[in-house]
């Protein structure tokens, strides 16, 4: 009885995980630019994970498997949201920074604004191009 | 079920590996690998239990730990480097 319900659990676990898992990589492959991607596939790479592993850990009972299904568990519960961060932080300090009011979006954008603008608003932008 | 979740697995690799060919950016392409490693981790642990072998989930582990050094050597690498100058656009 609790051995069906267990099955029947970790079915349902998995067949979510696989739902949320395959939108996500749709989303890294259509949307439109690098932030809407890294959400896609940032947000939905935790929960997925979260799901299938756990899916695992119902099917596996107590035994050393499961242990080492926690530890991976735990391991990209800290790493996956940490690695998202980094490349966000990296994406920002390069050429792709997200626009801004008063803030060039691209490093061209920026050289043409400044090119282009008055005097009072060449003040502005000066120190908010690239570092 | 598991079946099923080792080909859902293998399309959604298959779909970041489409990401990291033709994305436009290098960030792109560091985001597509790290779906597509965390994915591997998933992958051998579900392959695992499919064939009934407990000791492949030490690899997944050192899969993992692995995975995430990398992302995080190149990210760093590449973001020294535009700092330097150089775009993005490689």
């Amino acid at each position: 009885m609790i051995d069906s319900l267990l099955n029947a659990l970790s079915g349902l676990m998995l067949a979510a995980g696989c739902f949320f898992m395959v939108s996500g990589a749709v989303g890294l492959v259509r949307f439109p630019d690098f932030y809407t991607r890294m959400h896609a596939a940032g947000v939905t790479d935790t929960l997925a994970t979260f799901l299938i592993v756990g899916a695992l850990m119902l099917l596996a009972g107590w035994s050393l498997a499961l242990f080492k299904l926690g530890l991976i568990l735990l391991f990209i519960f800290f790493t996956s949201p940490t690695a998202s961060h980094a490349l966000a932080k990296a994406a920002q300090h390069s050429e792709l920074r997200l626009e801004q009011p008063g803030r060039p979006a691209t490093a061209q954008a920026g050289q043409a604004a400044r090119n282009a603008a008055e005097p009072a608003l060449e003040a502005d932008t000066t120190n908010t191009g690239r570092d | 079920m598991l079946a099923a979740t080792v080909i859902s697995l293998l399309v959604v690799m298959g779909l970041a590996l489409a990401r990291a060919l033709l994305g436009p950016t290098i960030y792109d392409r560091i985001l597509a690998v790290n779906v597509f490693g965390t994915k591997t981790v998933l992958l051998i642990a579900v392959i695992c239990f499919t064939v009934g072998k407990p000791e492949f989930l030490d690899i997944a582990l050192v899969y993992a730990l692995i995975n995430f050094v990398s992302v995080v050597g190149v990210l760093r690498y590449f973001e020294y480097r535009s700092r330097m100058g150089d775009t993005a656009h490689d």
